[in-house]
């Protein structure tokens, strides 16, 4: 069984091997997988500040800088130089974490990052995917190394049991009249099923790219029910979607429930994903139960 | 040089002495007239040597003399800082033609500057990288990440030129050379305002980064 990450050092290897434009960037964490004797193979120690900047000057000189960490420390902790050494540089490059928002919750809080969407989210100009399966990870990230853009990968332990094609905004996995439900990378796995529990009449739509957002896609799917009613789940800090579901859904009285990873307080606690899914209502009981109260009546 | 002053008072209005306090005047006008092998006609080229202003507050004197070498139009120095100006107090590389990044935030410059020098190597170029920073800009402790990662990769083509006014708040006690020194540069300290000095320093030759610590008198 083949893990999103070893789809992603299998890509990006790939690429090296076939495109001199591709060049990696890492600050330890995972440089063993890389081909360290290759020049665009590049590791600067655990100094994810300058694991940025060195990007952001690749790319300056026309290389394609994959920046590979754990999400913390690849999205938090150097946040300003993605800003500014990306961003503002107006250069682009691709962003892979592992870690997601609590993958390997014994290590605790340092280890977690569920606002990484989110600061992505206040950055203009980023493609952000969040693969729900393995198989997802190949033609996302083949895509992004072709292009120019800023791109976030968002990889993670937790996946759903089937690939669905990716690249084409979001997909309807089952139609319903009650309202829509958006179901983000591995969400969608326990959507359905919540959904199905509750015998819920509603349509799911499955998103492995969430930036740019499918306006397009939602509005079409929520004319067809009749209630513009939309859940948005998503496996990352809550409501980080909300304010796209409310622009695209302007023009329309709605009603909008977001999940995700609660922001409300910081959870001193260790023990499993299940447990921390549990702890955020994102496993099935929750979700069914935010189902059934959202679509009432 | 004559007519930098000239070009500075276009911005800074009936000071017109207030270009030769600009710690960073010399350095900027020697690399630019004698060191840096980029003009306005090869400001894109893959073999071009690139100038980095980490240290972007301040930026008449960069701006002054990229009019004077043609880069920039020095008509637009009449204006700047205004809605639709491309010269800001912080220098954009997307607006100003031969500005090799946007910088501002202090201790970005240099981080970058590795990278641009991988890349040239990468590239099989015969350009090198320059980077400018301040000695209060070393503070950022993304300058160190830096300075050690240069040195351990032999970044040879990267020359970062440290303009030492004395302004760090708690100071570099043993100097600023030694950061870079023990860390595997190759350093020289320089008169910041003898341009000789300063031309011999940057023209020297060097098989691993290069750290050049330009003195310049003490600002307040």
């Amino acid at each position: 069984m083949t893990t999103m990450r070893e789809a992603f050092v299998r890509t990006v290897n790939d690429g090296i091997a076939q495109d001199p434009r591709i060049a990696v960037v890492t600050a330890v964490i995972s440089s063993n997988e890389f081909p360290q004797e290759n020049e665009r193979v590049v590791d600067v120690g655990i100094r994810e500040q300058t694991m940025v900047g060195v990007a952001s000057g690749l790319a300056l000189t026309g290389l394609r800088p994959v920046v590979h960490s754990y999400a913390p420390f690849l999205v938090e902790r150097p946040y300003e130089q993605i800003k500014l050494d990306i961003g503002h540089q107006d250069v682009g490059a691709v962003f892979v974490s592992i870690g997601a928002s609590y993958d390997d919750p014994v290590w605790g809080r340092t280890h977690q990052s569920p606002g990484d969407v989110a600061l992505f989210d206040t950055l203009p100009g980023w493609t952000v995917h969040v693969p729900g399966h393995p198989d997802e990870v190949a033609p996302l990230l083949e895509q992004a190394l072709q292009d120019d853009n800023r791109v976030y990968v968002r990889l993670s332990l937790h996946e759903n049991t089937r690939a669905y094609p990716v690249g084409e905004g979001f997909t309807a996995v089952r139609h319903g009249k009650r309202g829509v439900v958006l179901a983000v990378g591995p969400m969608l796995d326990r959507v359905l099923k919540a959904v199905d529990s509750e015998n819920a009449d509603v349509t799911v739509l499955y998103a492995a790219t969430v930036r740019p957002f499918d306006s397009d896609g939602l509005r079409r799917a929520v004319e067809e029910t009749d209630h513009a009613d939309v859940m948005v789940v998503e496996p990352y800090l809550e409501g980080t979607s909300s304010h796209l579901v409310s622009e695209t859904l302007q023009q329309i009285p709605h009603r909008i429930r977001s999940t995700g990873v609660k922001r409300h307080a910081e959870l001193r606690n260790y023990g499993t994903a299940e447990d921390h899914d549990a702890a955020h209502d994102l496993d099935v009981v929750g979700l069914g139960s935010a189902v059934r109260s959202f679509f009432r009546g | 040089m004559q007519r930098i002053p000239e070009l500075f008072a276009r911005m800074t209005g009936d000071e017109k002495h207030e270009w030769a306090a600009a710690s960073t005047i010399d350095v900027l006008w020697v690399l630019y007239d004698r060191v840096l092998d980029v003009t306005p006609a090869t400001a894109d080229h893959p073999d071009r040597d690139r100038f980095l202003l980490s240290k972007g507050h301040g930026p008449m004197a960069y701006y002054a003399v990229l009019a004077e070498k043609g880069f920039i139009d020095e008509s637009t120095l009449d204006d700047w800082t205004s809605w639709d100006s491309p010269l800001g107090q912080h220098p954009d590389r997307v607006l100003v033609r031969g500005a090799e990044i946007s910088s501002g935030s202090l201790g970005h410059g240099l981080p970058i500057a590795v990278g641009t020098a991988i890349g040239q190597r990468i590239g099989k170029s015969r350009g090198r990288t320059f980077v400018l920073v301040g000695d209060g800009e070393l503070d950022e402790g993304s300058n160190h990440e830096a300075i050690a990662v240069a040195a351990r990769l032999g970044v040879a083509n990267l020359t970062a030129i440290v303009i030492d006014n004395q302004s760090a708040m708690h100071g570099w006690p043993g100097g600023i050379a030694r950061r870079f020194a023990v860390e595997g540069w190759q350093t020289a300290e320089v008169d910041g305002r003898d341009h000789d000095e300063i031309f011999a320093a940057l023209s020297a030759p060097h098989d691993r980064p290069y750290a050049v610590v330009a003195k310049v008198e003490r600002s307040y």
